[in-house]
């Protein structure tokens, strides 16, 4: 097991520095990294010289990324465009964000999971094809087309919620943004528990458990859940990073000041400090996010962690 | 008698059409006594007993007539809880895939144990000391050890000992295994059956053995019953049905064992497929594969002949095949 | 949604073991970065690649004709199927063709009618600018086919190149691409495309296919690499292997046939989900770029109006919908055809 999880370590290094070092490429090579420095305005040639020149921009690309990574690593992101250090963005940035991704993994648990065992104990009756349905139309409308939905009925239309969330962003406030950021993910986990309990309830140890004579109750719980929401449960977890990553769009139509929020910002205004630093952040959230799932991927399943 | 099945009928509905797996089965064990049911994939022998156990799935499934007589009672009258406090304590049932049959996630022990708390509402402890008194008991080593171990950490015929240890828990009166031994190796096949055969004896439990394979057949069975198209097509003492058989399909099924004396010569194979369930041949289910059909047997279905005391044949012509 | 029909003995043959959903050793990352869609599309592309032997098991170089010509007589009499393959038939159509339904050019506005409902000529009504609903969602349909197309193929190719080859080969440049994979998952769809397309200034589709032909391929490679590996597992294969076939012949007459079955399903699917991509990433204002007539773009332009003009919203997104949602049920269909499971 220790083994297991270093040799896991090892391969997320490359992938880490290839990821960044992707992400630093297209910011720096596509962009221009001091378009942003000198407000809306064109720098001039003099100023433009000498932000160069102190941000290292004259050196080559992959000296400036080894620069720029050595002061991440000391915890020094860089300076976003109103002069903020970046990582006071982040700090008010990324609790706005994890509360968003907790509201959102909640109902991918809750809704997403009760669901997916309903239909998967009742596959072929009317609930289960009118529930499969739903989740194909779920996964086929776009995000930002649910959210603009959302907002219209129950925020517009309804007045139940406030259409754009404050910048506190309660909990109490994320509870629509977070089920739109959810709903492609959810209707996805509907679908795999429903495929993973009917699968399972195929399987030879379920019969076993049924000639045994348990109750139903317990052959359900013990023996069908506990195998089949292992993929589930590690599909869940990966969800974390992506949907921080993907929170973009729902926080750009709820007008949430999180994570994507700022990097939307930052893209805006061409400053490379928050959008490298943001992501490099992200990626490692992903990361880390993978890793656990892995290991929580042996815990549940004792075929991988003898293997 | 222990079990009495009494014209027994299941069929699947499927989206071609109604299969009919069994059409009118009727068999009885005693305690003490070993049953083996013989026949190809397809033959209904497994769905009738699936059908004895009440794990049938339901739907596709449908038992559409007949009784199953079990310590007199009727199971199939009886309500889901009842026959759910039958299963496993009074009967129980052993697979043919070990591997597959037993729970990946859960621990040997825990799934052992599982018998006593829940039929017996044991505590999760002594339940555990239980576990380890049954895995001693069919003879794996380190009992005590291996009973936090997983299924996957077994060897084949290590884990079909979990799963006898598994059906023998609450000493149940009647074992029906479905192809206990088909999964294993052929040295593992004699000592797991063996095994099988003994605690029989110890238990005088009523064993019904579900195999296609007749060597096991000859070593530990007292009767046999021959299935085809989900019908009963021979019963008898073991030792007549080896010594002559009284149905063609019988015949067909001995003559394809090769034997060291007939080295050199072609193996025999019944010619022909297996019926399609959902269009059975009208008569005798048989006639298209018989070398012995007539007309008769291509309209009329043959019933259950007496040939002698405990003997039966679905064979028109049971007495040319006796005599062949 | 067909469901398989048990056979009559259902226990008896599938002695089935549940495998883990993904196993670790795949790849060091789960290709969620994509989003949910995409995960549909790889479970439905991984769960044909896990039968062993590619479509039907064993079986010789004729095998594959039967499973497609089975498939095909499935697919025929199915009415998912039926449906989702006429929408899409209609919307090349009308991409090719969008002067066939309409009348008036989408470029042609009066911002005297803005935000106005739908009156005779203008079945949907005018957008906050005052353009015809109806002919600018007809004429969207062409951006979101050629750039879904586009994007398909490109990505369909390259990721089973690449992948085939690396599965086939295996050694160092199987480890390399695979660690490039993981690379490429990591890095969240959308905010790549926010990264990459926020400087681009031209005004074709071209750099929104190339962005996601850049993403995209590493999907494909994955599931391409893991089918090429499975099919060359095959007996038959190792026999041709054993009379001296060339490898460029086990690849193409032997392996490639087999192996193309899970490609084309997650390569439908992903057409869908690219579709979405491509309307998204209009609707944050990097995608395309007006004078261009594109779903994403109008929807992004009707949602300031959306209290008093909501039509102009809902149509093109409803169009959206359908479409995307058209192209995944398509390969739904088309995988449960080709899964020999359900049969």
């Amino acid at each position: 097991m220790g083994r297991y999880v270093i040799r896991r370590l090892l391969q997320m290094i490359p992938v880490f520095i290839g990821a960044t070092l992707l992400i630093f490429l297209m910011v720096n090579v596509m962009g221009d990294p001091i378009a942003g420095l000198c407000g809306d305005r064109q720098c001039d040639p003099a100023t433009a010289a000498q932000l160069e020149k102190e941000f290292g921009l004259d050196k080559p690309v992959w000296q400036q990324y080894l620069t720029y990574m050595g002061n991440v690593f000391t915890g020094d992101f860089g300076t976003a465009f109103n002069g903020q250090p970046v990582t006071e963005l982040m700090a008010t940035a990324f609790p706005v964000t994890i509360r968003l991704t907790l509201v959102a993994i909640f109902f991918e648990i809750v809704i997403g999971i009760t669901l997916g065992v309903v239909t998967g104990l009742r596959r072929g009756r009317p609930v289960d094809t009118s529930v499969l349905l739903l989740t194909l139309v779920v996964i086929s409308v776009p995000t930002f087309v649910t959210g603009l939905l959302l907002q219209l009925l129950l925020g517009v239309e309804w007045g139940w919620i406030k259409p754009s969330v404050s910048t506190d962003a309660t909990f109490g406030e994320l509870i629509v943004p977070g089920l739109v950021l959810a709903s492609v993910s959810l209707a996805y986990v509907t679908r795999l528990t429903r495929t993973s309990i009917a699968e399972n309830k195929r399987s030879d140890y379920v019969r076993t458990a049924v000639a045994k004579g348990l109750p139903h109750r317990r052959v359900v719980t013990r023996h069908l859940l506990r195998n089949s929401l292992i993929p589930v449960v590690t599909f869940i977890g990966t969800d974390i990073g992506a949907l921080m990553g993907g929170a973009i769009v729902t926080e750009r139509i709820f007008n949430i000041h999180g994570v994507g929020y700022q990097l939307y910002q930052g893209i805006l205004r061409q400053n490379t400090q928050t959008v490298v630093g943001f992501v490099t952040v992200l990626v490692l959230v992903f990361l880390v996010a993978n890793l656990l799932v892995d290991l929580l991927y042996a815990v549940l399943d004792p075929r991988i962690r003898y293997a | 008698m222990l079990l009495e099945v009494r014209d027994l009928q299941v069929e699947f509905r499927t989206r071609d059409g109604i299969a009919k797996a069994v059409n009118g089965v009727s068999y009885a064990v005693d305690a003490g006594e070993t049953l083996a049911v013989l026949g190809e994939s397809g033959s209904g022998k497994s769905v009738t007993a699936q059908a004895v156990m009440g794990i049938l799935d339901i739907p596709p499934g449908r038992i559409t007539g007949g009784e199953i007589l079990f310590q007199g009672r009727d199971l199939l009258k009886l309500k889901e809880d009842e026959r759910r406090k039958v299963r496993g304590a009074e009967m129980a049932m052993i697979f043919q895939d070990a591997l597959s049959s037993l729970n990946p996630v859960l621990s040997v022990g825990d799934q052992l144990g599982e018998m006593f708390v829940v039929h017996r509402g044991m505590s999760r402890k002594d339940a555990r000391t239980k576990a380890v008194e049954l895995m001693d008991h069919v003879r794996i080593p380190a009992a005590r050890e291996r009973v936090k171990d997983y299924p996957h950490q077994f060897s084949g015929g290590m884990r079909q000992r979990i799963m006898i240890a598994m059906a023998l828990a609450l000493e149940p009166a009647l074992i029906i295994a479905d192809e206990p031994t088909t999964a294993l190796d052929v040295t593992v096949q004699a000592q797991v059956m063996d095994l099988l055969a003994e605690l029989q004896r110890e238990y005088h439990m009523g064993l019904i053995l579900i195999t296609h394979d007749l060597g096991v057949v000859a070593d530990v069975a007292d009767r046999i019953a021959v299935m085809y198209a989900g019908r009963i097509v021979e019963s008898a003492p073991v030792h007549d049905i080896y010594k002559a058989p009284a149905h063609p399909y019988t015949r067909g099924l001995l003559d394809s064992i090769p034997r060291l004396d007939q080295k050199g010569q072609e193996l025999y194979a019944i010619k022909g497929l297996p019926p399609n369930l959902m269009n059975i041949p009208p008569g005798c289910a048989f006639n298209p594969r018989c070398p012995m059909a007539q007309d008769v047997c291509r309209t009329d279905v043959p019933p259950l002949y007496e040939v002698s005391g405990e003997r039966r044949s679905a064979c028109h012509f049971w007495r040319e095949c006796l005599h062949d | 949604m067909p469901e398989p029909t048990p056979e009559p003995e259902p226990r008896l043959p599938d002695a089935h073991v549940p495998g883990p959903a993904r196993t670790p050793q795949e790849g060091a990352i789960a290709d969620t970065g994509a989003g949910g869609t995409m995960d549909l599309a790889t479970a439905e592309g991984e769960s044909l690649e896990k039968t062993p032997g590619g479509p039907l098991g064993t079986g010789p170089a004729e095998k594959p004709r039967s499973l497609w010509s089975d498939a095909w007589r499935d697919l025929r009499r199915n009415p998912v199927f039926i449906v989702s393959g006429l929408i899409i038939l209609f919307l090349v159509f009308i991409s090719l063709w969008p002067g066939a339904i309409t009348w008036m050019s989408p470029l042609k506005c009066d911002l005297a009618k803005a935000q106005e409902g739908s009156q005779p000529g203008h079945p949907f009504g005018f957008d906050g600018q005052g353009c015809d609903v109806y002919t600018r969602t007809v004429y969207g349909a062409r951006t979101s086919v050629s750039v879904g197309v586009c994007a398909t193929l490109g990505v369909a190719l390259l990721g089973s190149v690449l992948g085939g080859l690396a599965g086939f080969f295996g050694g160092a440049g199987d480890s390399v691409l695979s660690r490039i994979t993981d690379i490429f998952f990591a890095i969240p769809v959308v905010l790549g495309g926010l990264v990459l397309l926020s400087v681009v200034t031209s005004n074709t589709i071209w750099p929104v296919i190339g962005f996601m032909v850049l993403l995209g391929w590493p999907q494909i490679s994955r599931i391409a690499r893991g089918s090429v590996i499975t099919a060359k597992q095959n007996d038959y294969v190792q026999a041709a292997r054993a009379l001296g076939a060339s490898n460029s012949r086990i690849l193409l007459r032997h392996i490639a046939p087999n192996a193309v079955a899970p490609v084309i399903v997650v390569a439908t699917i992903a057409l869908g989900t690219y579709i979405s991509l491509e309307a998204t990433l209009s609707y944050l204002g990097v995608g395309l770029k007006p004078p261009r007539v594109s779903w994403g773009i109008d929807i992004s332009a009707a949602s300031p109006y959306i209290r008093n003009a909501p039509h102009a919203l809902l149509w093109p997104s409803g169009a959206l919908a359908v479409t995307v949602l058209a192209f995944i049920m398509l390969g739904d269909a088309v995988r449960d055809a080709l899964d020999p499971k359900l049969r």
